[in-house]
């Protein structure tokens, strides 16, 4: 009982600050993001941060993520060194437009990286906002709904800015879009994120999102992006997670999918004291294709939770979900995955498949791959294995002169590279393929320029 | 298309045979619950004083939980005072000889294609027969209690073995273990009780027959079989209910304990009242099933054919205890019309070297629900622990939902858990390839179907396979060649 009892005080605490800074998160904000401001809280409030007992957080306790003392940072830090200068996470043979977010606020787009094309608008949320209100009125908070999950809620409760994208029809961008999200605080920081990327029909966008910390203080970011995909347009959405272990991230993704369209998600976590990945995808038009993929190696006592829902509700779509882990140490993973076929929708291919690796005794993995299946015409499967390395696999390994060490990251990399391979953009390929080498090898798995130690 | 829709029609269509309603007189307790219930139904049974208590402790836990509303079911609200806890057919004392046996409850089994008689001759099978609560026959006693075995009535188990009874009782299910089995723990009127002693392998298929039979009366019996060292049992368990139109409760615990090398094979075959073809009337069967493999090396089999009850909520599930012990869980569940179930199992790896196995079928047919729920749980001591799940759904027809929630938990290195699970509807392709061999579409879905069920269905004793065969033939009729 007493952790209920302490998770109701801070749900209290968090519900205190909000009516201390109140009058500061309306005053200066646009209309649009004020307008869901007090329903979002009220819903937070009803719902409080969620507990084990809420079935879609019961393998990822929350309470002491939220406990300690967080400086919530609802302004945009002051002129602060030129990032761009020392930050340095590109990839090599890789020419991207690179665009910088520090604890949640739009920085800037590196003008060295080249202009986007016309039309396109990749800009502070805050900012679109209140210029060009009717660009967004239609798409905030449309998909993440406050009523539906605490944490949602909360973000929308706190939204103050975030990147927003947009992409007129029939514009494709050619090179990758970068966002880099770095936290760096003097105190330990409560981070909130809004992102919003609205691809009009015909679009295509290949999107790279990095994680990073940036000094050892404790983080918490709690982040929510709405994607909004048109008819025949296509969205890859690639993120790289590498944390410290004392930050917190919590990440929701919704994704509203029109006829014809295409997304493509891969979520890389290499490193992270707590991570939730919270994913929706509806498949709301006919042909649409999802192809979710994600992989996670965890050591310490990091925690992963990939959490999936994918609601089929037009007919004749095709989804794929592949989830790997390799747990170390006394790392904890959670999967959860739902494929909901609604009614009606007929002729549906949906697979889902999370194989995990635990390569010690302390190492724990719970899985939870659902199927909610509505309509009769459908082929819909899932699969889901906890193990370890195949012992005779290794065994012939060795017979070929490999020793033991060197057989066993073979076989890791093996595994997860079934998740690498579905990155469609190569040069990040191939330097995801060389980060989880270094990862696998112990070593610490940041790009060879940057200044930053971001793993320490 | 045209054709594979007729039949699936018929098939849905298809009339309960079993209902009809049998004139016994009934012994009822007035409705509702409380304690002083409780205490006429122990002083009724003139139980001993740790029975009172037991059930009193139930109760008293009970009035503090809240039905459970995880699962995938939409269950009406259900009044527990407007049911009545106690039914007992008017006692006929001293039965010698089936002659005895009131006539037309024998006509009930006959209708039901169990003559007793014919079972006693020629299927060697010993019948307990329960018609709502108390145990009205037992069979073949005689040649059991020759190697030792206890094969009666739970009330008699409770005046003559109390010791064993106190000893075992609530083991495998603690009387607050949920909702329903704490109810169950309170009032249940009767129910089998079987105990083997060591290194007796039972020489016969155990069996009981349960029948819901007076209108309003939830019945709640209790099962406990307890298997000693290096002993074996087969134990079967079947019911139909006759058609009734308010809902009847039918809330059930059974405990199976498994000592050092003991082995416990227990099946099922359910076959309440689903209710009508607009989803009215209809048993809730909400059981709780649980099984101990304590003893090194013991083994727990669940074989369950589901067809019946309007809504299911029942998990057969095996506790892993003793090292290199085996539980098995194989399960065929068809829903039609307007029934819901939710039905799987958990498994619960402690012991070393433990395995398990779960293989669940389910078929929806008409406007139901079928899921799957299930826990595979493998604790940090359970090393080298295995574990496969295999859980597949067939759809018959575009308004009925297949669902499958398994759950998967594992906490050290050496032990291996698959899962997999697929849904889907009979293929195009496989209709016309059995069309263009000549086999008409209707034997083509019942070849389908009864291949898809087989691996379970070879799972079940001999005696029961005719049964399951027969109540899958009137769920599914038309449909099976």
């Amino acid at each position: 009982m007493g952790v209920v009892v302490e998770n109701t005080d801070l749900s209290l605490k968090l519900a205190g600050h909000f009516n201390d800074v109140k009058e500061k998160l309306f005053l200066n904000s646009p209309d649009v993001i004020n307008a869901h401001r007090q329903k979002a809280f009220q819903d937070f409030v009803s719902q409080g941060i969620p507990t084990r007992k809420n079935e879609s957080y019961k393998y990822t306790d929350l309470q002491p993520t939220f406990m300690p003392d967080y400086t919530f940072i609802h302004e945009k830090g002051g002129g602060d060194v030129a990032l761009h200068e020392i930050f340095k996470c590109d990839v090599p043979q890789l020419d991207t437009y690179m665009v910088l977010l520090q604890n949640g606020w739009f920085y800037d787009q590196d003008s060295r990286t080249g202009v986007l094309p016309e039309g396109v608008i990749m800009d502070s949320l805050e900012n679109v906002a209140k210029q060009q209100p009717e660009l967004i009125e239609k798409y905030y908070a449309a998909l993440a709904k406050s009523e539906d999950d605490p944490l949602i809620a909360l973000n929308t409760a706190f939204a103050k800015d975030g990147y927003l994208l947009y992409i007129p029809a029939n514009v494709e961008i050619a090179k990758p879009l970068q966002i880099i999200n770095l936290l760096k605080s003097d105190t330990d920081a409560f981070i909130t994120q809004r992102n919003l990327v609205i691809a009009e029909p015909g679009a295509k966008v290949n999107l790279i999102i990095c994680d990073h910390t940036l000094n050892s203080n404790k983080y918490l970011s709690n982040s929510v992006t709405e994607i909004h995909i048109g008819e025949n347009a296509q969205v890859d959405y690639y993120v790289l997670q590498n944390q410290h272990n004392d930050s917190a991230s919590l990440n929701t993704v919704c994704i509203r999918q029109g006829n014809d369209s295409t997304v493509r998600t891969n979520t890389v976590s290499l490193h992270g004291g707590l991570i939730r990945n919270s994913l929706k995808v509806v498949l709301d038009g006919e042909n649409a294709e999802a192809g979710i993929f994600g992989m996670a190696f965890m050591d310490r006592r990091q925690h992963i939770d990939n959490f999936t829902r994918i609601i089929h509700a037009k007919p004749h779509c095709q989804s794929t979900q592949v989830y790997k882990n390799v747990m170390d140490d006394k790392s904890s993973g959670a999967f959860s995955g739902l494929i909901h076929v609604v009614r009606d929708a007929q002729k549906i291919n949906a697979f889902q498949r999370n194989n995990n690796l635990l390569l010690t005794d302390e190492a724990t993995m719970h899985t939870k791959p659902q199927l909610i299946i509505d309509a009769d015409d459908v082929k819909c499967s899932h699969g889901a294995t906890v193990g370890q390395i195949d012992n005779e696999a290794l065994f012939y390994l060795r017979t070929r002169g490999i020793g033991e060490k060197e057989a066993m990251l073979m076989m890791m990399n093996a595994f997860t590279h079934e998740v690498v391979q579905e990155i469609k953009v190569v040069p990040l390929r191939e330097r995801i393929d060389e980060l989880i080498s270094r990862r696998l090898n112990g070593e610490v798995a940041r790009c060879h320029e940057c200044a930053y130690d971001c793993d320490s | 298309m045209g054709a594979q829709d007729k039949i699936l029609n018929k098939v849905t269509q298809e009339d309960y045979k079993y209902g009809f309603t049998s004139n016994i007189e009934t012994d009822i307790l007035g409705k509702g619950l409380n304690e002083d219930i409780i205490r006429i139904i122990s002083a009724k049974k003139n139980e001993p004083e740790f029975m009172l208590q037991f059930r009193l402790e139930a109760y008293r836990k009970w009035l503090k939980m809240e039905m459970p509303d995880w699962a995938y079911l939409k269950i009406p609200p259900i009044d527990f005072q407007e049911i009545s806890y106690y039914a007992a057919p008017k006692k006929n004392p001293d039965l010698k000889s089936l002659d005895e046996v009131d006539p037309e409850l024998l006509d009930t089994f006959n209708k039901l294609g169990i003559p007793l008689e014919e079972q006693k001759q020629l299927a060697g099978v010993a019948v307990d027969a329960i018609i709502d609560s108390v145990s009205v026959k037992t069979t073949f006693k005689e040649t059991l209690a020759e190697k030792g075995i206890i094969f009666c009535s739970f009330s008699e188990a409770v005046q003559e073995h109390p010791d064993l009874v106190k000893k075992y009782l609530s083991m495998a299910v603690p009387v607050a273990d949920n909702y329903f089995a704490a109810l169950n723990s309170a009032v249940f009127s009767d129910g089998s009780f079987c105990y083997i002693p060591k290194g007796v392998r039972c020489p016969m298929e155990l069996s009981t027959y349960f029948r819901i039979n007076a209108a309003n009366t939830g019945q709640f019996e209790r099962t406990l079989i307890i298997a000693e060292d290096n002993s074996y049992v087969s134990y079967l368990e079947g019911c139909t209910a006759p058609m009734r139109d308010e809902n009847q409760l039918h809330a059930a615990v059974v405990e199976i304990i498994a000592l050092e090398r003991a082995e416990v094979k227990y099946s099922t075959v359910q076959n309440w009242y689903p209710g009508d073809k607009n989803g009215k009337g209809g048993i809730f069967n909400f059981v709780t099933k649980r099984g101990i493999c304590r003893g090194e090396s013991s083994k727990i089999s669940w074989t369950q054919v589901e067809t019946g009850s309007a809504i299911t909520w029942k998990y057969p599930s095996c506790i892993l205890i003793g090292d290199n012990s085996v539980g098995e869980f194989n399960s065929v569940a068809v829903t039609n019309n307007f029934q819901q179930a939710d039905t799987g199992s958990k498994m619960i790896h402690i012991g070393k070297n433990t395995k398990s196995t779960i293989i669940s079928k389910g078929i929806s047919a008409g406007r139901s629900s079928n899921s799957y729920r299930g826990l595979v749980k493998i604790l940090p001591d359970a090393v080298n622990s295995r574990n496969f799940s295999q859980c597949d759904s067939l759809l018959l027809g575009d308004r009925c939902g297949a669902h499958t929630f398994p759950y998967i938990e594992v906490s050290n290195k050496s032990s291996v858990v698959e899962h997999e699970a697929t849904t889907s509807k009979i293929g195009e392709d496989q209709i016309f390839y059995c069309n263009q061999r000549c086999l008409s579409t209707e034997d083509a879905v019942g070849m389908i179907v009864n291949g898809y069920v087989r691996e379970v269905l070879n799972k079940l004793p001999m005696e029961f396979a005719v049964e399951a065969q027969k109540l899958l033939q009137i769920s599914l009729e038309g449909s099976i060649g």
